[in-house]
């Protein structure tokens, strides 16, 4: 059988070409552009190298790129273990002993299926102070003394979009867990209870050994989404308050807006090496799992 | 038995609470999508003092939400077809393969689902290709940044599909496309529509693509249009909440239609071990 023939390239070549035009070679170019002063200006004044000065001024300057930077990284952190602990043990009720399980799960799941935008909207009136449906609660629950200043607080706000996103998201984890959950053979459990274990210990050498497929799924997608993230973080305060919750994608966005495009693409580039790094790292897990499973 | 039974009442009072969490939001939004704006601006759960249905009439003519529509289904419609198309070609290929070569480009392509999109060079690049603030540009976009995820998905597919289906086609007297397109193709269909839902449901959702490259607002989509006529309209909640309740509607339908495939592709990886 002649593969060559049975498995054109050409089939392959058109996906690669799309891919590497319109996703690679723009990462590319900005690694080029962010050696320069390109900008807004640079049709009337000409492209200049001058070598590292973004970067230098990303790290020093008094607009606090640095804090953005840290800022993602932390939000990575948070917002996965925010989202996938809970999940888990969702995931573990959810599975069985349950009447209508499927529709707690369509429920579940249905607000990571919505635009951020619009979770973004719908939270902007959800948190608001005087009336927003969250304070509304809790002062008709009687724990008015937990009011807070959700979107404008300094030490609230991030907590907020941690809320706001484990909202979106837990649902999506919970569903990659259960399928984990389900492709477990009901055996192993029954012999674990048989040696006397109790739940953590089910939990600790059966269920997360045997789920190591889907926590890695699930940590992939978290950790590309949290380094990614903009939308939400844009719609829900954009930044602020002053700069409190400014993210590596708002600050490039900004800059982008005010024409400073050199400076906007030195710090995607950042951003770039942070998701290689990460990248990498996943995928060698990733290739080594394969290889031990043929 | 007993207390499989009180597990069994807490564990719903638990789910009911949850779901609470997630039903309640969109019950607000809708039912003071239907109240005055004043009524509207104090956010309660109460009904409307007067159902006014033509809320809607006016967010969608003030909106621009029938423009909104068109060019989010536009968009969505094309860049998935195409990029689900293209990837499962590509796929297809790269999994029947499998030298050291095409296991590379297979990383290559995998390596995009980390990568973060530069949109600000990508503004320069439709310059210098003559797309910018067109659909053809915003379509190709949309497609190139799906092709890592639905490779991704589709490979993993075909590694379960027999060689041996080949070799009795081939046999047949079959050449690459029409085994591909005649006997490949039809087997991988449950897994090409959850892809094609959930890279739907993606474009549908995304709001930096049409961020960074239309400045024409007849170019946006609803994401867009919502999030402008928010900014126009920051304390008419009432019309904010009937825009919110539109622009979701549709990615809704999809889901709740879609579902068991939404599911089904989730899992694909999730249970490999």
């Amino acid at each position: 059988m002649n593969k060559k023939k049975l498995y054109p390239m050409w089939f392959a070549a058109l996906p690669l070409t799309l891919y590497i035009a319109f996703f690679l070679f723009p990462s590319l170019m900005g690694i080029f552009y962010s050696f320069t002063d390109w900008g807004s200006r640079t049709a009337v004044n000409g492209l200049h190298f001058v070598g590292l000065q973004n970067y230098f001024e990303i790290f020093t300057s008094h607009e606090n790129y640095g804090q953005g930077i840290a800022n993602t990284l932390r939000f990575t952190v948070i917002s996965n273990i925010v989202k996938l602990v809970p999940a888990l043990f969702l995931a573990i009720m959810l599975q069985e002993g349950l009447k209508g399980k499927g529709i707690y799960r369509t429920i579940l799941y249905l607000p990571s299926i919505l635009p951020f935008v619009i979770i973004g909207l719908i939270f902007r009136s959800v948190l608001n102070y005087q009336s927003g449906l969250l304070n509304a609660g809790l002062t008709a629950a009687g724990l008015g003394f937990l009011k807070q200043k959700w979107l404008s607080d300094l030490h609230v706000v991030w907590g907020s979009i941690f809320g706001v996103d484990a909202w979106r998201g837990i649902g999506y984890v919970m569903t990659i867990f259960l399928a984990g959950l389900n492709a477990i053979p009901h055996d192993y459990y029954e012999a674990a209870m048989i040696d006397g274990a109790d739940f953590w210990q089910k939990l600790r050498y059966v269920t997360l050994p045997m789920m190591k497929g889907a926590v890695m799924i699930n940590l992939v997608f978290g950790i590309t989404y949290g380094l990614k993230v903009f939308d939400i973080v844009y719609v829900l305060t954009n930044g602020g308050p002053g700069h409190v919750t400014e993210v590596i994608t708002t600050y490039s966005y900004q800059l982008y807006s005010s024409g400073r495009y050199g400076m906007s693409t030195a710090l995607n580039t950042i951003l770039l090496v942070i998701t290689a790094a990460a990248g990498i790292a996943v995928v060698r897990v990733m290739s080594r799992r394969e290889t031990e499973a043929a | 038995m007993k207390k499989k039974r009180i597990r069994f009442v807490l564990k719903t009072a638990v789910s009911l609470f949850l779901c609470s969490f997630v039903v309640l939001p969109f019950y607000m939004v809708f039912i003071n999508s239907l109240k005055t704006r004043g009524e509207a601006a104090r956010m309660s759960m109460a009904l409307p003092a007067e159902w006014l249905w033509e809320n809607y009439l006016i967010v969608i003519r003030e909106g621009r939400l029938a423009q909104g529509f068109a060019s989010s289904l536009c968009y969505a419609l094309s860049s998935t077809s195409l990029g689900v198309l293209l990837s499962a070609m590509g796929a297809f290929v790269l999994s029947r393969r499998r030298t050291g070569f095409h296991n590379f480009l297979y990383y290559f392509i995998l390596s995009g689902l980390f990568f973060p999109v530069n949109y600000v060079t990508l503004v320069r690049l439709f310059q210098w290709l003559h797309l910018t603030n067109t659909r053809l540009g915003i379509i190709l976009v949309f497609t190139s940044a799906m092709i890592p995820f639905c490779v991704f998905t589709v490979y993993s597919f075909v590694q379960s599909v027999p060689v041996q289906m080949d070799e009795a086609a081939v046999i047949d007297g079959a050449g690459a496309v029409h085994l591909f397109f005649r006997i490949i193709f039809p087997l991988m269909k449950p897994t090409l529509i959850t892809c094609f839902i959930l890279q739907f449901m993606g474009v549908w959702s995304d709001f930096l693509t049409p961020l960074y490259l239309s400045s024409k607002s007849r170019l946006f989509p609803m994401t867009m249009a919502v999030y402008q006529f928010f900014g126009k309209n920051k304390s008419y909640w009432n019309y904010i909440f009937a825009d919110i309740v539109l622009t979701c509607l549709p990615v809704v339908i999809v889901y709740l239609v879609g579902q068991r495939y939404i599911i089904g592709g989730l899992t694909t990886g999730a249970v490999k071990e």
